[in-house]
């Protein structure tokens, strides 16, 4: 009566520790420049080396410029920081896909084109979002740097086993619909504390039906309600994606690893800490109107007033920051930039389906339209299938692979004041940049609101087939 | 890791819930390669205005509070992974974080770096925002021996959750990597006896 989080939680426990802790095996580690460096200086200090060199894949992400990659990063501290991950990398033997190799690219992107990510693993990275690669049935989540330096140290990392939740969402997902609105949707019903303490598993028939792509939108957005990964179970979506990428298993072991994966989906009796059901078709296209990504509705709705979820002090708040009211509506409300990117919304398929929605049309006036490919792979493959030049066309700025506007790290940031629709995850205040004002929503609805230059309900013009 | 066994101070109060570690510490000051000097740049956004000039009615900024404790909203630390974030509160010189629920990784952060995170009840919560908005010198006792933490001012004892491992560990400054190092043996053998599809190409 396992459920597919016990089965690859035990089948990592080395050793359980006296107080509830567990020393929990992970078999992959993602480093990038942010939250390295530290943890390399912290091995130097101690005189200890990697232990599993193998297991560890670097790029730098976070803090490179999407425009003239080929030249050197002009900030000094980016810079510094982005050569620092070279240096240790060489030092420690790391395999890493620096700025300029064909596989860099932002690290949750590059995982899984490469086949690094694959099902029943355990995965960390010192990044919040790595419970993306939980699509694919692995446990993959984010750490801090002291965890990051233990995983480097001993291949492990000391911890209590999360609670278990499901949330199924059945039904098909009406035209327009994608799967950033699936989850935005929960997050706005749960709230962005709703998960805490709790390792999530996405299932019913919305969920199986949605592409790799998909999947990882959703379990990429766990931590935005608190949760410490999300996860998905294995099936012939998920082996048909891996099957043939670089780094996936080939031949025999290609057979024995499926005849695995299929084992671990969730028994039928199993019994989870907590459930929540939603229907498909009750979720509208989403956008968020506040400064947490719990704060969403569905874009033709009023901002809503204060609830549990979201108390007077917190929303009166995010609306003085967000420079908006209470009932008021946002459908039609001009808006200045938009960013379709992120580790969220930067693969392939998010590039298809924006750029179906643009096609033959124009940016409206005064609107900043950037498309950042997530990693070389995939700008590689959209110039492959020309969605450059129709960006291009349509007025948008097609960039190099990165975080880019995600985070306002490097240099693409969105000005104080400035509204923008943005496929990433976090609406935090200043998250784009100080000031800036982040209205989260799917590639679809940021291609319309950059062709339109307002927001609009993507169901009203042409949703592309 | 400074070791932590009881703290007796007054405290500084943020009562905002949901407070996410790109407000803690944004991701423009975290460019640096050490572990030092992030203090200057805790809730950088909230503490100053775009001149860089303090912000009076920002509670780091107001003289009326002070303390190694800070006192903040429910879901304290949500977001961003950054360790940046428990680094910047301990920089700063705060001790220990009482909230009414925490974030994961973030408390996961804190416990690793000495700052202790301090769970208590929302209504427990309430009345130490209360009793400091009645009192600013008001002092708080951390004691992390008993897990308790006592309002002095009106006598409230409460008793928090911890692990006893990390308990040990902060009582005696340990890191856990001191621990995995010493599990080696065991890794090994875990290795040795799994089937293993993590790497296979």
């Amino acid at each position: 009566m396992p459920t597919l989080f016990d089965k690859v939680w035990d089948a990592h426990v080395v050793t359980q520790v006296p107080g509830g802790n567990q020393v929990l095996y992970i078999d992959r580690h993602l480093i990038h420049e942010v939250t390295s460096p530290q943890a390399f200086n912290g091995l130097r200090e101690r005189g200890i080396p990697l232990a599993r060199p193998a297991r560890i894949v670097a790029t730098a992400d976070h803090n490179v410029p999407t425009k003239d990659q080929h030249k050197p990063i002009a900030e000094p501290l980016s810079r510094k920081q982005v050569e620092m991950l070279t240096t240790n990398c060489a030092e420690f033997g790391v395999e890493l896909y620096g700025l300029g190799h064909p596989y860099q690219g932002i690290v949750h992107v590059i995982g899984p084109e490469l086949g690094i990510t694959r099902p029943g693993i355990t995965m960390v990275c010192g990044d919040s979002h790595t419970s993306t690669h939980g699509a694919f049935g692995a446990i993959a989540f984010g750490i801090g740097t002291s965890q990051v330096e233990q995983v480097m140290a001993t291949q492990c990392v000391l911890m209590s086993k999360p609670k278990k939740m499901r949330i199924s969402v059945n039904g098909e997902l009406q035209p327009g619909v994608t799967a950033k609105d699936l989850i935005l949707y929960v997050i706005a019903q749960l709230g962005t504390g709703g998960g805490t303490g709790h390792f999530v598993e996405y299932a019913g028939s919305a969920v199986q039906s949605l592409s790799m792509e998909g999947r990882m939108t959703v379990c990429n957005m766990s931590i935005e309600m608190g949760a410490r990964g999300g996860l998905i179970a294995p099936d012939q979506t998920t082996f048909d994606y891996l099957e043939g990428r670089k780094f996936s298993p080939q031949g025999a072991a290609w057979e024995a690893a499926v005849d695995y994966w299929r084992t671990l989906p969730t028994d039928a009796d199993a019994v989870f800490d907590t459930e929540y059901h939603f229907r498909a078709e009750d979720i509208p296209p989403m956008i968020t109107y506040g400064t947490n990504p719990g704060m969403g509705m569905g874009v033709t709705d009023d901002i809503p007033a204060p609830s549990e979820l979201h108390g007077a002090a917190s929303m009166q708040k995010a609306m003085t920051y967000m420079g908006l009211e209470m009932g008021q509506r946002m459908e039609g409300m001009p808006v200045d930039y938009v960013f379709i990117g992120s580790c969220t919304n930067s693969r392939i398929e998010d590039l298809r389906l924006a750029g179906a929605q643009v096609r033959g049309k124009r940016v409206a006036p005064g609107v900043t339209g950037i498309v950042v490919p997530g990693s070389q792979q995939v700008a590689k493959q959209a110039i492959a299938e020309g969605l450059d030049k129709l960006f291009e066309a349509a007025g948008f700025e097609f960039r190099g692979a990165g975080c880019s506007a995600c985070l306002g790290m490097n240099e693409d940031k969105v000005p104080s004041g400035r509204y923008c629709v943005s496929t990433s995850n976090r609406n935090f205040e200043g998250r784009q940049g100080p000031g800036a004002r982040t209205i989260l929503a799917s590639p679809l609805t940021a291609a319309a609101a950059a062709i339109e230059g307002r927001i609009v309900d993507v169901r009203k013009v042409a949703v592309p087939a | 890791m400074t070791p932590f066994k009881k703290l007796t101070s007054t405290a500084v109060p943020l009562p905002i819930e949901d407070v996410d570690t790109d407000q803690i510490i944004p991701a423009r000051f975290l460019k640096a390669t050490t572990r030092e000097g992030f203090g200057e740049n805790l809730f950088r956004d909230w503490r100053y205005d775009k001149l860089n000039h303090p912000k009076e009615d920002f509670v780091l900024n107001n003289p009326t509070y002070s303390g190694e404790i800070l006192v903040a909203g429910a879901n304290f630390g949500c977001g961003s992974s950054r360790e940046h974030a428990a680094w910047a509160i301990a920089d700063h010189g705060f001790r220990a974080v009482v909230s009414s629920y925490f974030a994961d990784i973030f408390r996961g952060n804190a416990l690793n770096n000495g700052l202790l995170p301090v769970t208590v009840s929302p209504e427990v919560l309430d009345e130490v925002f209360r009793t400091i908005e009645t009192d600013h010198t008001a002092r708080f006792t951390v004691n992390l021996e008993q897990q308790t933490f006592t309002n002095e001012q009106t006598g409230t004892v409460t008793g928090f959750a911890i692990d006893e491992y990390k308990k040990t560990c902060l009582i005696n400054g340990y890191d856990d990597i001191d621990f995995l190092l010493s599990q080696k043996d065991k890794i090994a053998a875990f290795e040795g006896a799994r089937v293993d599809h993590s790497l296979s190409n």
